[in-house]
């Protein structure tokens, strides 16, 4: 069918393209989501049969190839907290600054390119970092510490971004009356804007502590053991995690039976996915109880 | 009131302190990568630094086949991701309807979650062995594998920035294009993704960033083979990136050695990268949003 003129071509063709490109679309989203779900479903159906209560709760024996796998989650576990108790007070205040007090200046562009920067660092150059600071210069050694300094700061851009964020979603009327009625600037912060923003500063916190629970390069070298025989007594200690642990046994243990890969994988991403799926329903509740 | 003013002064003084301390973190990361990184080129001679043998045996330390190792890898992702992240992200902001996003969104947060040892792991499994039959190669653990993988954690970070961009297109951009004729597929390519494209470029290069940093998915499947690779085949041999090496060869290294110290010296490299790709991504996104303004107002 040839057009008519030149600048309009009939609409009977320029439907059908239209056609074809929202379908082109639906294709693209759907083969961008098929390998998520494949991915969850694949893993649930063969991590299943290797979750047990030994499995979860007993020591890995005869080189790993069998036993359970609790000193991996014990050791995530405390990680993930380690990462909390450095990053979240810092992180908070951080946006806190960055929402309440900071001026638009040359020092805070400044922080802003470090924020940005911080977030855009390679998770193995933050083992670097703290190998070099943490282990060696301050002589922690591999520990719980170490790794969880490091991944407190690795974590700090995502908490610090999120807590700002919410902090500017409350509306400026609510300081104005607080402020009005003789509180101070942190009055008005702790006991309003706090606790009106407290549920987007918890998802972000949430997100970024499960980002870190997953994360394997930065403990590397700063917080890892391959095995040990018994939990670790003190921040001092070194740990096992499970990320690491998957490493290791998909890599590093010949004959490792295939069933355990598998649930281990398995209970990472439960882990990952169930800290994931608090945030969700945090926002969702606050987003339903907003009256602003 | 005494007591109460004090307790005020401290706590501005703690946010104060805590605000600026992005600033000092950047500053210890760069000073122990360049304290430890630096000593390299007292070391190892510059010329086989940037040598073309990477065989720390026998102190050859050519950072050339890690460099081109991971540029391999991250294009690789990158002519996966940029298609299917961008078109998700399109699809998301302009044609699908509410619950179809309620979805789409979920899902793609969870890609932002997986762990990326996880994709690894299956891509030890899964995806080499696939690789390795369905292309009838001698093994899978291949750049491709990488690259595939790669795209995969790349994408989440290009459909949310991505996503933003469109969304921030005033709707009467959109408006005007209908009420002149166009279709909803003309406004899309005509209209928005033009006005987006700082947004969207710079989704690209946050996307880059995060893909070149990625560590453990590429150890896992990328065969691990420090060679400069040649040629169109270059996908798919083994191959070994600059944050693999880092990661599967510092637990053996005796601290202060020259190994060492070039691998701290490749960990600057990357810090250099990612700092280009986000000061680059961020100027850009800075810029969009001015010209935006420009025109709104």
């Amino acid at each position: 069918m040839k057009s008519a003129g030149f600048s309009t071509p009939p609409r009977i063709s320029s439907k059908l393209t239209e056609q074809l490109g929202f379908n082109l679309l639906r294709l693209i989203a759907l083969l961008t989501v098929l390998p998520i779900v494949g991915v969850i479903v694949y893993i649930l159906v063969r991590g299943l049969p290797a979750i047990s209560l030994e499995f979860l709760t007993g020591f890995p024996r005869e080189g790993m190839r069998a036993g359970g796998i609790l000193p991996a989650i014990i050791g995530t576990f405390y990680l993930t907290l380690g990462t909390a108790v450095v990053s979240v007070p810092l992180g908070v205040a951080a946006g806190i600054y960055m929402a309440e007090y900071a001026s638009d200046n040359r020092w805070t562009r400044l922080i802003r390119i470090a924020i940005i920067n911080l977030a855009g660092i390679p998770s193995v150059v933050y083992g670097l970092f703290g190998l070099g600071l943490f282990v060696l210069f301050l002589r922690f050694g591999t520990s719980i510490l170490a790794s969880s300094l490091t991944l407190g700061i690795m974590t700090l851009p995502v908490i610090i971004s999120t807590t700002e964020e919410a902090l500017r979603s409350v509306p400026n009327s609510f300081r104005v009356v607080s402020i009005s009625l003789g509180a101070t600037r942190w009055q008005t912060i702790w006991r309003i804007v706090l606790p009106q923003s407290l549920p987007g500063i918890l998802t972000g916190v949430i997100l970024g502590l499960e980002r870190a629970a997953g994360e394997t390069a930065p403990i590397l070298f700063t917080g890892v053991a391959f095995f040990l025989p018994r939990l670790p007594n003190s921040a001092f200690d070194a740990t096992m995690a499970l990320p690491y642990h998957i490493f290791v046994i998909s890599t590093q243990v010949p004959g490792m039976p295939v069933e355990i890969q598998y649930g281990t994988v398995l209970v990472l991403l439960v882990f990952v996915l169930g800290m994931n799926l608090i945030a969700t329903l945090i926002r969702q509740r606050a987003r339903a109880r907003r009256q602003w | 009131m005494q007591r109460s003013q004090v307790t005020e002064t401290i706590i501005t003084l703690l946010i104060r302190i805590s605000g600026y301390s992005s600033i000092l973190f950047v500053s210890m990361i760069l000073f122990f990568l360049l304290r430890e990184g630096l000593p390299a080129l007292g070391d190892v001679n510059i010329g086989s630094l940037f040598g073309t043998r990477w065989y720390p045996i026998e102190s050859l330390y050519g950072i050339w086949p890690l460099l081109s190792g991971s540029l391999i890898v991250t294009l690789g992702a990158m002519l996966i991701s940029l298609p299917l992240g961008v078109g998700t992200a399109v699809y998301i902001a302009e044609v699908a309807p509410p619950w179809i996003n309620n979805l789409l969104k979920p899902l793609i947060e969870i890609l932002a979650g997986l762990p990326s040892v996880v994709l690894g792991f299956l891509g030890i499994q899964v995806l080499a062995p696939f690789l390795r039959t369905f292309l009838n190669l001698p093994t899978g653990l291949t750049a491709f594998g990488g690259a595939v993988l790669l795209a995969m954690i790349a994408i989440p970070t290009i459909v949310s920035i991505a996503e933003d961009a469109l969304n921030t297109v005033p709707s009467g951009y959109r408006q005007a294009a209908l009420a002149l004729g166009a279709t909803r597929w003309q406004v899309i390519w005509g209209v928005t993704l033009p006005a987006a494209r700082s947004g969207v470029l710079t989704a690209v290069m946050l996307g880059v960033g995060r893909a070149i940093g990625e560590t453990m998915a590429v150890m896992m499947v990328t065969g691990n083979a420090p060679v400069l690779p040649t040629g169109l085949n270059a996908l798919f041999v083994p191959v070994r990136t600059m944050t693999a090496t880092i990661a599967s060869e510092m637990g053996e290294v005796a601290n202060g050695s020259p190994h060492y110290h070039v691998l701290f010296f490749i960990g600057m490299v990357l810090f250099f990268i990612s700092l280009m790709v986000n000061i680059a991504a961020s100027s850009l996104s800075l810029q969009g949003r001015k010209r935006a303004e420009r025109v709104l107002s």
